[in-house]
């Protein structure tokens, strides 16, 4: 697809313009080679200062009972009691792991499905398609907000507007936000409505379908539903393999609209209790930092091996037709 | 697109019928997309009294005095000072991530040092970095610096490129630049420093406007980090003085605080207005023509 044509111009065109004289390349490829490093440095120094320092740095926290309260020489270190407390003593730890994992794991993949099946009917359309695409797109990019996590709250309350929809069909609804059973539902469906971005770009990713495809297949006597099936998911595939990616890193991370809609508890019942909710409220609000680094890099292993996975899967299913091989 | 004009003109009436039926669809879509924001706006002009039993979208009394009402809402400071302390963050964010994340993809995409192929994997690597594994320490580094409740630890980071997206986004804009202008500039005599002030730069403006909007919603939005670098009600900024109106429960509070969320989502919607087309292709140019 476009990989190719961006790549093209960078090998293309190195073509060595300077072969006249050698000390001067090599004292070009040297200013160069520095000027490198000056247009780098900002970033660099960003790299080890905010980034990878403060990493090991938690890496050092999770071993000791550190939190911000305190100062450094009450410090002790403590050894794996962090990470033993996690897997055995912290009840809220599992619920936090069960709740992410449900939320990521239902709300992705049915975000992902809205946002192909919309793609799909919108890529034929002819007019209007511009306006609905637009308009489809807007939640996501208010709808992680406080503000819509707080007309989320509203709308699914006890006496909110959702029940009264559902009493003009003579349902009685449920507390949405403030029943145990409903509350991280009320999430994901905040989350499916946000399908506007990956849509964005399954549709692109539709138009780059070489319409040839779809005769030769018409040819052959297949019909919509094997044409779909065999020409689009596959052809598809490295955007639904990007989507896919993208979007369970982003479930994972959810936190505002579960912050916001539980009061920051992740109630009722850690219904809601977020994995991020739980590393904040430990680091934040009980202030148990050495606890909470230790929460922060399980979740960033998890969050690594899952990545993994993908990748490794990916290659049985994504199909990139850019020739390589 | 010949298969589904063939099938058309086949099918006769079912085709047409057929293309009737998806628009119904994508309208009730629509429907289920827009409520939430058309309920959120109308809720905001409802009388006390009203926006209890709500599920309709027109007030039947329209009042502006939620407004007034939720602009003073918390006691001692008005929701003026959150606004201003948003869009300091806000502007500051999209001039330090402009200026730096463009210096960094200028080197990723254009220059030839060594260990370019390495820092250009880790950056990737950073990308998928979740913000909230770094919290902890970074809140750690910069409550010994003293910046708590300062704005200090949400702009300063962005001085150093630290938000990836934007360095891939523009390394992939930079590439589509012809590098024969690199070299008719190196040939006139440019230094590096030369082919990216008289080159790279003024090219890439579309690249820049991109990162602008995108920095700007995404900095106005934000809520995670705001929450726990902003502890006092002075330094609030929009998200986290909205925060306040879910403690307090009760009709008198509802209306103004929809006030404020249409108030808070008002510079969202309006950069969303001026340039939609512009954001819709953003998220295109960033992820796939990688």
């Amino acid at each position: 697809m476009a990989l190719s044509t961006a790549r093209q111009p960078a090998t293309g065109a190195r073509a060595k313009p300077g072969r006249s004289g050698k000390p001067r390349e090599s004292r070009l490829r040297r200013q160069e080679g520095l000027a490198g490093y000056v247009f780098l440095s900002p970033w660099l120094l960003g790299l080890m200062a905010i980034t990878a320092f403060p990493m090991l740095f938690s890496l050092y926290l999770s071993f000791t009972n550190y939190d911000v309260l305190a100062s450094w020489d009450q410090v002790e270190w403590v050894g794996l009691d962090n990470y033993r407390r996690m897997f055995t003593e912290d009840p809220s730890y599992w619920h936090a792991v069960q709740v992410t994992l449900t939320y990521a794991l239902i709300a992705v993949p049915l975000k992902l499905a809205a946002a192909l099946g919309v793609a799909l009917l919108l890529n034929r359309e002819r007019r209007g398609v511009g306006l609905f695409r637009s308009l489809f797109y807007l939640p996501s990019l208010l709808g992680g907000s406080v503000a819509l996590a707080l007309v989320w709250r509203a709308m699914f309350s006890g006496d909110g507007a959702f029940n009264d929809l559902l009493a003009f069909f003579g349902i009685h609804g449920e507390p949405w936000v403030n029943d145990p059973a409903w509350a991280l539902e009320t999430l994901m469906v905040l989350a499916i409505w946000q399908f506007g971005a990956p849509m964005v770009i399954f549709l692109a990713g539709l138009k780059q379908v070489p319409t040839e495809l779809y005769e030769a297949a018409a040819v052959d006597g297949a019909g919509k539903f094997r044409q779909f099936w065999n020409v689009t998911l596959p052809m598809l595939s490295p955007v639904i393999f990007f989507n896919l990616v993208l979007e369970t890193i982003n479930g994972f991370q959810g936190f505002t609209s579960a912050f916001v809609i539980s009061n920051g508890t992740g109630g009722p019942v850690y219904s809601t209790l977020l994995y991020t909710l739980h590393i904040y409220n430990e680091g934040f609000t009980e202030f148990r930092m050495g606890y909470a680094s230790a929460l922060s890099w399980v979740f960033l292993i998890a969050i690594g091996l899952i990545t993994v996975v993908f990748f490794t899967t990916g290659r049985f299913w994504v199909h990139y037709s850019d020739g390589d091989d | 697109m010949t298969v589904q004009a063939g099938t058309v003109t086949g099918g006769g009436s079912s085709g047409a019928l057929r293309a009737v039926g998806r628009v119904v669809v994508l309208v009730a879509i629509l429907g289920f997309v827009l409520y939430p924001l058309l309920w959120m706006l109308g809720s905001s002009l409802k009388s006390p009294t009203e926006v209890a039993s709500n599920l309709s979208v027109i007030p039947t009394e329209p009042t502006w005095a939620n407004y007034p009402d939720g602009w003073s809402y918390i006691k001692g400071i008005s929701f003026g000072r959150f606004f201003t302390n948003s869009l300091v963050i806000a502007l500051a964010t999209v001039v330090a991530n402009g200026v730096s994340c463009l210096v960094t993809a200028y080197a990723f995409a254009r220059l030839h040092f060594r260990g370019r192929r390495v820092w250009f994997a880790v950056m990737i690597a950073t990308l998928l970095l979740p913000s909230h594994v770094l919290i902890i320490p970074q809140y750690v580094l910069f409550n010994y610096f003293g910046w708590i409740d300062t704005p200090l630890p949400l702009i300063v980071p962005k001085l150093l490129a630290t938000e990836a997206f934007f360095v891939f986004l523009m390394v992939q804009f930079m590439r589509g630049i012809p590098r024969e202008l690199d070299q008719a500039a190196k040939i006139d005599g440019c230094s590096p420093y030369g082919v990216f002030r008289y080159v790279i730069l003024p090219l890439s403006r579309p690249a820049l406007v991109t990162t602008a909007i995108f920095s700007f919603i995404w900095t106005w939005n934000d809520f995670f980090t705001q929450l726990v670098y902003l502890p006092s009600p002075s330094s609030y900024t929009v998200p986290i003085g909205l925060r306040l109106f879910i403690d307090s429960s009760g009709q008198t509070s509802l209306g103004p605080m929809f006030a404020m969320s249409v108030l808070s989502l008002a510079p969202v919607f309006l950069f969303f207005l001026a340039f939609q087309r512009m954001l819709v292709e953003g998220i295109n140019t960033s992820g796939l023509k990688g």
